[in-house]
């Protein structure tokens, strides 16, 4: 027998499945924090942006990009497709909620990360799960990442020497490395990712500016529907 | 200042859009197969694209010499994220090698 669980019980029950997350979140949104802060950009931007944006990869490679003087518009076409991963997820999502209240899918969508839906998607394989215990794991491991980040942003200009920064700036590239490895699951994407990485060097030491990422992926994801297309007819 | 605030709300709505818009839609509007096919190997394309570079290339050039320290941490959060499937683990193995070299440089 299941009892019923009061509205507070249910968004700490969410908020405890976010623990992980959140022990994730706040050193690299310390690390973001930090390094935007040596960028030369506000606290208060700083932490406008993880209010605003909350997209780890994103905020990383926007200070990335801004340091190296790239333009708004270069940037913005970056994020975007770097950000483009979460239309699957959100689809994904879509088919495990279809009770959950209407007017509360914008506020899970803008909550919606490569971690919470990862925890999500495990936790409403298992069982239905109310809507305010989603709103309790998203919700933390939003808090996490702003907090992480204002940290990073008050107390990062301490990190100066170039080994510290230098390990914060990695972080990055170990979060893509994990999150790049669990989702291989296919023979065919784990050699998709090798074709991409392929081009995007071949790419990055070829042509100027960022672009380089854009063009290897998209180049990766047609060839692979190219190769579908010809196997299958 | 104010360039960098119109580039964070661009960003904010170039991030929102493909996290809302699947959501919202998908209940309406039949997704073309080939486009599913497509986007499912954007995730790994992305994600390889943005490390191969980053790791093996310091100032534009490649470099597998013992100075590229993001490298070999690479190859150990390569094996942690596969061993572990633990993000936090990846994550501090990976800054802690990269710390050790800065510190003791092995070429």
């Amino acid at each position: 027998m299941k009892k019923l669980l009061s509205p507070t019980q249910l968004l700490l029950a969410g908020a405890k499945k976010s623990i992980p997350i959140v022990l994730g979140y706040l050193p690299l949104g310390f690390a973001y924090g930090a390094l935007a802060s040596i960028a030369g950009i506000s606290l208060s931007l700083i932490v406008t942006m993880s209010l605003v944006v909350f997209a780890g990869s994103a905020q990383f490679i926007s200070v990335g990009m801004l340091a190296a003087g790239a333009g708004t518009f270069s940037i913005v076409a970056t994020v975007f497709l770097v950000n483009l991963r979460h239309l699957l997820m959100s689809a994904s999502l879509a088919t495990y909620i279809p009770r959950f209240p209407r007017r509360l899918l914008p506020l899970l969508a803008f909550w919606l990360t490569d971690e919470n839906y990862a925890v999500a998607c495990c936790e409403l394989r298992e069982s239905e799960k109310n809507h305010l215990y989603m709103l309790g794991l998203f919700g933390t491991s939003y808090c996490g990442w702003v907090a992480g980040s204002a940290l990073g942003g008050m107390f990062g200009g301490f990190f100066t020497s170039p080994s510290a920064l230098m390990s914060m700036e990695y972080a990055l590239y170990a979060m893509f490395i994990f999150l790049l490895v669990i989702q291989c699951t296919e023979r065919k994407l784990l050699f998709a990712a090798c074709v991409s990485g392929a081009l995007s060097l071949f790419f990055y030491l070829t042509i100027p500016g960022s672009w380089y990422i854009m063009l290897a992926a998209v180049c990766t994801a047609t060839m692979g529907v190219l190769a579908e297309k010809w196997k299958s007819s | 200042m104010e360039e960098l605030i119109i580039l964070i709300f661009a960003m904010a709505i170039v991030t929102y859009l493909p996290r809302f818009l699947p959501m919202h839609l998908l209940t309406r509007l039949e997704i073309p197969k080939t486009l599913i096919i497509w986007l499912r190997y954007i995730p790994v394309a992305v994600l390889a694209a943005l490390i191969v570079p980053g790791i093996t290339t310091v100032e534009r050039q490649v470099n597998f010499a013992g100075d590229n320290s993001y490298f070999f941490a690479s190859i150990i959060a390569f094996i942690v994220a596969w061993r572990s499937k633990n993000m936090l683990l990846t994550v501090t193995v990976g800054m802690g090698v990269v710390f050790l070299l800065q510190w003791f440089p092995f070429v």
